[in-house]
């Protein structure tokens, strides 16, 4: 680790293509430390595909990526579970596990990779819990609880073994203003406080400009990123009229 | 003074201040990975104290904090505050006090409705009683919302979706043949073999033919076909309806104007009843082939086993069994299409209607088989 300017994230050269269909080729970009970076785009584009691929649950067609410097495509098994034990992910449906309570599923990952007392694993459960507002619905199943609860439930379970990266798959898709609103202080104030780094896929407008620092977006028809860099000033000052129109809401 | 604790990663240094204060000087790493014995120790020493003694941990060379070490800090000022006494940290650093902010301004959700933390055993006794009420209304319910349907079906047999009809026949009874196959074979081969061995003692082994034929026929043959279609298709049902009520495909059927049972019961189940009655003549066979080895190797001839068996039976034996067959059928796909409709939400619950789908299952199969019993008997078939 070379100080706070080094990249975190380094995706170079990243190229996905499911049989003869290529998601997009050539993608290089990099995530800096400490920094809310959002991947956005138009639907079917491959922004849940490049974010499934950053946390190694699939294989890229070519390509590197590398996290905290560590290779986790083609890297050694044993460093790279170490790497991925270091980041926490918030799936698009939650994904929390039916079977258990709120407070079971924030324990799990504590239970399973620390030798924390069971009194010392509920304390920090609950905690992470209170951070994102739950903390009374503890014994609730995932079931039980809204669409926009079980997000924030899940953010609480991804950030349970304090991870530096925080993947976030369409955190406000599906919810209210208000709530989506919620979420975005609640992503500002764990960037700020906890110096958490943000990889958030999102088409939110009204998120985008509240939490990001800096934007790629990506293209169906290009196959790879068209633009990058702090969201208002694509908006406003970007040559590609696509790139305008999207932060612009305009249909084409 | 006592002596340091030294873990790999953090330390905690214990001492009295000038006021008899107890000071927690905590160093190093303080993260979940290796938190563990520190925490259990600084709870030991708050035991140790006496009640109204202060506590100050010292923070000042702490390198690193991460949620475990605030967890620690705030469970000690939790057990000071219920002891009532003195709580004050010093000196952490100013990157980790961001921690402390991520709890501050927070505005938590409340349950509408408070749950009750503990239900008395008459209570549940109770609930238990309405529960099992209910599901016998709801399957009453069920039964006539087939009925129907079924009715409907019949007069309007075009409208009836035959691709599902055909698909789910060769599920329930083309794909079944190895297993009922397989099983009835050996349970005619098991009770021919126990049966030689009684029969033998009275120099009757030649009836051995006799017992596998009409038990199978009349009994065995349905009942075994019935419980591998429980644990096949009607586990099947409930699987896959349990999946689509769970994605909401159900209710997304309702709202088309689509009732959920002539859609996707229907044929469930006319291709469990049309295809019983072929799978159990199918297990007949291969229990009397199972029979018939165990005969051979006993010493009397192939022509002699064919002979017994068509003396012993006779055609209402056939039909009464082929016809139990086609109401295990029935029994089954109900209850499996009415326990996946049940299914409430969550991958569990999907689970949880598979298993009271073939549990269901099975035990009416055997209660209604007690009841054809009886009724074969009055009826003297």
């Amino acid at each position: 680790m070379n100080g706070d300017e080094a990249s975190l994230i380094e995706v170079a050269n990243l190229s996905v293509a499911y049989g003869d269909h290529t998601v997009f080729r050539n993608v290089s970009f990099s995530v800096k430390r400490g920094e809310v970076f959002v991947i956005l785009g138009g639907s079917g584009c491959g922004k849940s595909t490049l974010l499934k691929h950053m946390i190694g649950l699939r294989q890229p067609a070519e390509g590197t990526i590398a996290i905290e410097g560590e290779e986790i495509v083609h890297g050694n098994p044993a460093r790279r579970s170490r790497i991925l034990r270091r980041i926490g992910v918030m799936y698009q449906s939650g994904a929390l596990f039916g079977s258990m309570n709120l407070l079971e599923n924030v324990s799990l990952p504590l239970e399973e990779f620390t030798q924390l007392h069971a009194e010392g694993i509920e304390r920090i459960a609950r905690m992470k819990l209170e951070w994102v507002g739950l903390d009374s619905f503890a014994d609730y199943m995932p079931s039980e609880i809204s669409g926009g609860m079980q997000k924030r439930a899940a953010i609480a379970r991804a950030m349970a073994l304090d991870p530096s990266i925080l993947f976030l798959d369409e955190p406000s898709a599906g919810l209210d203003p208000i709530t989506s609103a919620e979420l975005d202080v609640l992503i500002r104030n764990l960037s700020r406080n906890l110096g958490i780094t943000f990889v958030v896929v999102t088409h939110e407008l009204p998120s985008i400009y509240a939490i990001a620092d800096r934007v790629i977006m990506l293209d169906k028809e290009r196959k790879g990123i068209i633009a990058t860099g702090d969201p208002r000033i694509l908006r406003d000052r970007h040559e590609e009229p696509s790139v305008r129109r999207f932060f612009n809401r305009e249909a084409a | 003074m006592l002596a340091p604790t030294a873990t790999p990663q953090g330390s905690l240094e214990v001492a009295c201040g000038d006021q008899g204060e107890l000071i927690l000087s905590f160093r190093g790493v303080l993260k979940a990975t290796t938190i563990h014995e520190i925490w259990l120790q600084a709870r030991h020493e708050l035991g140790r104290r006496s009640l109204s003694q202060g506590v100050v941990v010292n923070a000042a060379e702490v390198v690193y904090c991460d949620s475990a070490g605030l967890g620690l800090f705030l469970d000690l000022a939790e057990v000071q505050r219920k002891s009532g006494g003195a709580f004050r940290i010093d000196g952490l650093a100013p990157r980790f006090q961001g921690l402390f902010h991520q709890l501050e301004g927070r505005r938590g959700s409340q349950p509408l409705v408070q749950r009750a933390p503990y239900r008395s055993l008459p209570g549940l006794v109770g609930t238990s009683v309405v529960h099992l009420w209910q599901d016998g209304v709801a399957l009453v319910a069920f039964i006539g919302e087939l009925s129907s349907a079924m009715t409907w079906a019949l007069f309007h047999p075009r409208k009836l979706r035959w691709r599902d009809v055909w698909l789910t026949c060769e599920h329930v009874g083309a794909n079944a043949l190895p297993i009922v196959g397989l099983i009835s074979f050996l349970i005619g081969l098991i009770i021919a073999f126990q049966a030689a061995i009684p029969l033998g003692q009275f120099g009757a082994q030649n009836f051995v033919a006799d017992l596998v034929a009409v038990s199978l026929v009349r009994e065995l043959g349905p009942l075994m076909t019935a419980i591998i279609l429980a644990g096949r298709s009607g586990a099947a049902f409930a699987a896959e309806l349990g999946t689509m009520k769970v994605n909401e495909e159900v209710d997304a059927l309702s709202t088309m104007g689509l009732p959920p049972v002539r859609f996707l019961v229907v044929a469930r189940v006319s291709a469990a009843v049309a295809m019983m009655p072929f799978l159990t003549m199918f297990s007949m066979v291969f229990g009397l082939i199972g029979g018939g080895v165990v005969y051979l190797s006993l010493g009397f001839s192939y022509v002699l086993y064919c002979h017994q068996v068509v003396a012993a039976l006779e055609l209402n034996d056939l039909l009464g069994g082929l016809f139990k067959a086609a109401t295990f059928g029935l029994l089954v796909a109900t209850v499996g299409c009415f326990r996946g409709l049940q299914t409430e939400l969550g991958a569990s619950a999907v689970g949880r209607s598979t298993t009271r789908a073939v549990v269901t299952g099975i035990t009416l199969i055997v209660v209604t088989d007690g009841l054809f019993s009886v009724i074969f008997f009055l009826l003297g078939i």
